[in-house]
Parts: C-alpha cells; structure tokens; sequence
C-alpha cells in the first residue's frame, strides 16, 4: 500500500511538499525568454546553417557543410576577416594602453578624480547614432575640426571616410574614444585591489617609479589586463552599427566587417543559411574567446 | 643631490603643503586636462553646431560660441521629424524592459541565491550560458523567429525578447547571496512566507544591486539601434535612435546637410541619458567594474 503511494522516484521534487515546485515558478518567467530568444535561435541557426534559404519561400533546402566550405574559399568572407582583425588590432591594444595610462594618473592623490572618471566615461554611455553623428562631422573632409588640426601643423588634408586608406583607421579613433573609457574604470578597480605596502617597501628599497611599475603594478594587474584584452577583443569583433552608421562598409569595402558581411547576405542577398553559417564560424570564435575571460572571472582581484 | 632637493622638498612641503601638491601633481594634471578636453570636445562642438545658422557651420575655424545662439534649431529640429512619438515609444519600450528585466531577474536570482531545488546549478548554468551568446549576432534568427510569432511591426518586437537578462539574473544573485541567511530563518519562524519575505525584506534590502540592473537595462535599451531599426517598419513604433538615423539620413539630401537640425536632435535625445548618467554615476562605475561584463 504504501508502495503505491510512492511517487516515481524523478518526480519527488514535485510532490514532496506543496513549496517544492515554488522555485521553478520564481525561474520560469526569465528563463523562457532566454531560451526562447537566446537558446532556440542558436539552435535554428545551426540548422539553417546547413540549408539553402532566401527568408521568402517556404522551402529550405538541406545542403549539409556546403555552406561552411563555401566560407572557406569566398574572398569576400576572407576580406571582412582581415578588416576585422586589423580594427582588433588597431583598436585593442592601442585602448588597453590608453585605458591604463587613464587609470594610473586617476589612481593619485589628485583633486576632481571623480570628475576626470566622470568625463573619460561618458563616451561609453552615449548611443553609437550620436557618437557616429558627431564624428562624421569631425571627419569631414571640407569643413571637419581633424583636418583643420592638420593644417595648423602643416599637413596636407585627409579624406577620411571617403579614403580607403584612412576609413577603417579613422573608424579605429572614433572606437577608441568612445571605448577606453571602459576600460579605464575596470582597470581602476583593479589598481585599487593592489596594496600600497607592496610599493612603498619598493620605494624605500631604491626602486624608482618606473620600475614600481613594472615589476610590481603591472605583475598583479595580469588577471585584469588579461580580461580587459579578452572584453575589447570580443567586442571588436561585433563591430557592426559603427560600420553601418558611417561608411557602410566602403569605400571600396575598406570597412566591411564581419557581422556587415553577415548582415549583407542575411538581409540585403537573402542568403539566410549562408549567413546562419557565418554566425556560426564567427559564434565559435567568440565562444573560445569568452571560455577564456570566464576562466579568470574568478581570479579576478578586485572582488576583495 | 637628490637628498638636497628632497630636503628642500621637505622644508616646502611643511610651509606650503598645498602648494607642493600642485607642484608634484601638474603633469598628471595637464594629461588629464587634455584628456577631457579630447573627450568632452566634440560633445561641445556637438551642442555648438546645434545653435548656429547652416553657413557658420562651414566656418574655418570654427566658432566655439555661436552669435547669436539659435535656440529656434531645437524647436525646428523637433517639428520635423515626428520625434516626439519617436521619444515616447523610446520611453515606453525602455520602461518595459527595464521593469521586465528587474521582475525577471530578482524572481529568478530569488530563486537560484535561497532554494533549494534539483536542477539548480545545470539551470543557473544554462543561463549564464546565454550571456556569453552576443544579442547582436543571434539577429538573424530571432527576426525569422519574430517573423513566425507574427510579432515584426509591433510593440511585442521591441520588448519581449528583452524582458529577461542573465547579467541581471547574476548581479542580483550575487548581491542577494550577501544577505544573511538568519534573516530567512527569523522570518520563516514568524510565519513569514517565501513570497512575502522576498517582496517585504528581500528587496527593499537590494536597492543598489536593483538600481544597477534597471539603469544598465534602460541605456542598453535606450541606445539600441539596429534591433528596432530592423524589426518595424512603420514610422509610428520608430524609437529615438532609429528616428534620428532617419531623419539624418533624410536631412543629408541635396548638397547641404542640416547639420544644426542634427545636432539639435541628437542633443536632444541625450537628455535621459545624460540625467541618469548625472544622478546615477556612482552605480554605474561600480555595477561595470563588478560585472567585468558588458551589459
């Protein structure tokens, strides 16, 4: 009798008390729509991946890796990925640099430290249009203040934008100043977490500044150098609404990233499973990337 | 030597301790100085455009101070594009989404931070899962998805998949995990139940970590550009962003741009974010550095 009575042992939790099924009701509301708009897409984008569709028909056509080799030989894939990997370039070390250098100076007995961070951040916050919209006018050719700035030192002007030679790098300053930002408040953090003792028995034993730095703030600065790398590279490599906002991938497809290639052929050649295929290349590189700055989150020095 | 200018630094210091401050401290100063100026400069140039006529725009150099300033830009700008339905669908949208996202997110960090239940990690881990899935590459998808619920051209479009973040769900679990569990038991014991303990002491208590994932979720949202910009199509469910590319794009026709109208516009559509900014600087700096993650 009282066998009978004894629910399967899996659904236990469901009937053991009244409270058990409480904690799923309390998950369920969030984790529907994850799943639903973060899990299911990621599935179907596999599977779209491996078909032929123009987003109209009804038919999808099954057509296995040819998607995926087809990747491997178009010039074009081949072109977004070196622009993308020279705005990475370009763009992160160049905003770690930046950002520590920031974080040093911010991180002294100085007056309005808060107001300095206040201003250094506030690019981060405003939206890409304004941020694009502004520098477009910077930018120009004719009338813009970076060429005027070039004149007064007597160089001759650039066409920015519109040069192939200077899109992609012009699109690497904007980023730069709207990100380092960023950066320099997590490596603040990071500098606060290191202990003065450390420092001021170096400078007691001879060591001058330069050498405080090197071999002890920037030793144990490691961990949050390490994650501010991995940040800035995964977001280079999403760099997207930069791209569609000033250029649109030219001149000459100087500018066409990745995710713009990816959009092109979602949106503007209807490619879907081709482009489902390129989320995935690029997907798998980002996921090894972000493996990498989960592996040091718990490292990380400035939780104490 | 040293030892006499340090000695001499000394002597400074004790009759004029300020001064020597400005004294060791003016490079930083100066890097600082120029540092702001690079950052904060094109927001004045923004704001100056914005108060000129067109022909001071293409003015070499440029005016930092127009004269005499052209407030009438900003009245013009609005009434040109249908930008005031534009701000309150923005408005809207960003308040649905942030209530959502704090809802979802206390409900579940609730959850996953005080009970005990089987399942817990796996689906604690699903979900932090899903933050290392970039929002902006999964488009793709999620508009044939939205296209299949029948949901594109809606306001269903520009909220729901929103409605729910895992950097919220981890923040607020986090930040819950450090309240003392003897205030779970000393409730319970007072017949407290589990829903009322989290609405009456829980979250009165989580005011900070709630304030970071409502101010995070309402910029993201606020900002976000090429995700409405692709799933409606009408004019009257644009948001801010998406109706000042447009109008840019439109005012950018002919051999001249209207750049004071621009300006004016974007300067305008600042004002949120530049007033949560002010108010809620302090949250900020802190919920970025302890997320480590890009909200």
């Amino acid at each position: 009798m009282a066998a009978r009575l004894e629910p399967a042992k899996h659904f236990r939790w469901l009937t053991k008390t009244p409270g058990a099924i409480a904690p799923y009701l309390y998950v369920l509301p969030a984790l529907s729509v994850l799943v639903l708009f973060t899990l299911v897409p990621l599935a179907y984008t596999f599977y779209l991946s491996t078909t032929s569709w123009d987003l109209i028909s009804p038919a999808k056509h099954f057509v296995g890796a040819a998607n995926y080799q087809r990747l491997l030989q178009d010039q074009r894939f081949g072109q977004a990925f070196w622009n993308t990997s020279c705005f990475a370039a370009g763009t992160v070390p160049t905003q770690i640099a930046l950002a520590l250098g920031a974080a040093l100076l911010l991180n002294t007995q100085i007056r309005l430290r808060g107001l300095f961070r206040a201003a250094f951040f506030l690019p981060v916050i405003i939206p890409i249009m304004v941020v694009t919209t502004v520098w477009l006018f910077i930018f120009s050719p004719s009338f813009g203040i970076l060429n005027y700035l070039l004149g007064l030192v007597g160089l001759p002007p650039l066409g920015w934008l519109s040069d192939p030679h200077w899109a992609l790098p012009a699109l690497m300053i904007m980023t730069i100043w709207k990100n380092f930002g960023y950066h320099t408040v997590i490596f603040l953090a990071g500098l606060q977490g290191i202990p003065l003792e450390l420092l001021e028995a170096a400078y007691i034993d001879g060591a001058n500044r330069w050498q405080g730095f090197w071999k002890i703030t920037f030793p144990l600065l490691g961990p949050t150098t390490f994650l501010v790398l991995i940040m800035s590279l995964i977001g280079s490599f999403q760099v997207y609404e930069t791209v569609v906002l000033t250029t649109n991938g030219g001149p000459a497809g100087a500018t066409t990233v990745i995710v713009f290639e990816l959009y092109q052929n979602a949106f503007v050649f209807f490619n879907m499973g081709y482009a489902a295929a390129m989320t995935y290349v690029l997907l798998a590189f980002l996921f090894v990337l972000t493996l990498l700055q989960f592996r040091t989150i718990g490292t990380r020095i400035y939780y104490s | 030597m040293k030892v006499v200018s340090l000695t001499m630094i000394r002597t400074l210091t004790r009759a004029f301790p300020r001064a020597r401050r400005m004294c060791s401290f003016w490079p930083i100063y100066l890097l600082l100085i120029l540092g702001t100026i690079i950052v904060i400069g094109p927001f004045v140039w923004m704001v100056s455009t914005s108060l000129k006529n067109l022909q001071d725009v293409y003015q070499i150099p440029p005016d930092l101070i127009p004269n005499p300033p052209l407030w009438r830009n900003y009245g013009i700008a609005w009434e040109a594009a249908a930008f005031s339905r534009y701000f309150l669908n923005s408005v809207v949208v960003a308040v649905v989404v942030t209530l959502g996202q704090v809802i979802t997110g206390s409900l579940a960090a609730y959850a996953f931070a005080r009970m005990r239940f089987s399942g817990r990690q796996a689906l604690f881990y699903i979900i932090l899962g899903t933050m290392m899935v970039p929002r902006e590459i999964l488009l793709v998808p999620n508009y044939v998805i939205l296209k299949w619920l029948g949901w594109l051209n809606t306001y269903l479009a520009l909220t729901v998949p929103f409605l729910a973040s895992a950097f919220g769900i981890f923040v607020l679990r986090q930040y819950f995990m450090t309240i003392p569990q003897e205030l779970d038991d000393a409730a319970k014991i007072d017949g407290c139940g589990s829903l009322r303990f989290f609405l009456s002491i829980l979250l009165p208590l989580s005011k900070p970590a709630l304030v970071v994932v409502a101010v995070f979720a309402f910029l993201a949202n606020w900002n976000s550009y090429i995700w409405p910009l692709i799933v409606t199509r009408d004019d009257a469910l644009r948001t801010i962003q998406v109706g000042l590319g447009a109008f840019r794009e439109a005012q950018s026709f002919g051999s001249t741009t209207e750049w004071p109208l621009i300006m004016a516009a974007s300067t305008t559509s600042l004002i949120p974010v530049l007033l949560i900014y002010a108010f809620g600087q302090r949250w900020f700096t802190q919920g970025y550095a302890l997320s480590g993650i890009k909200g």
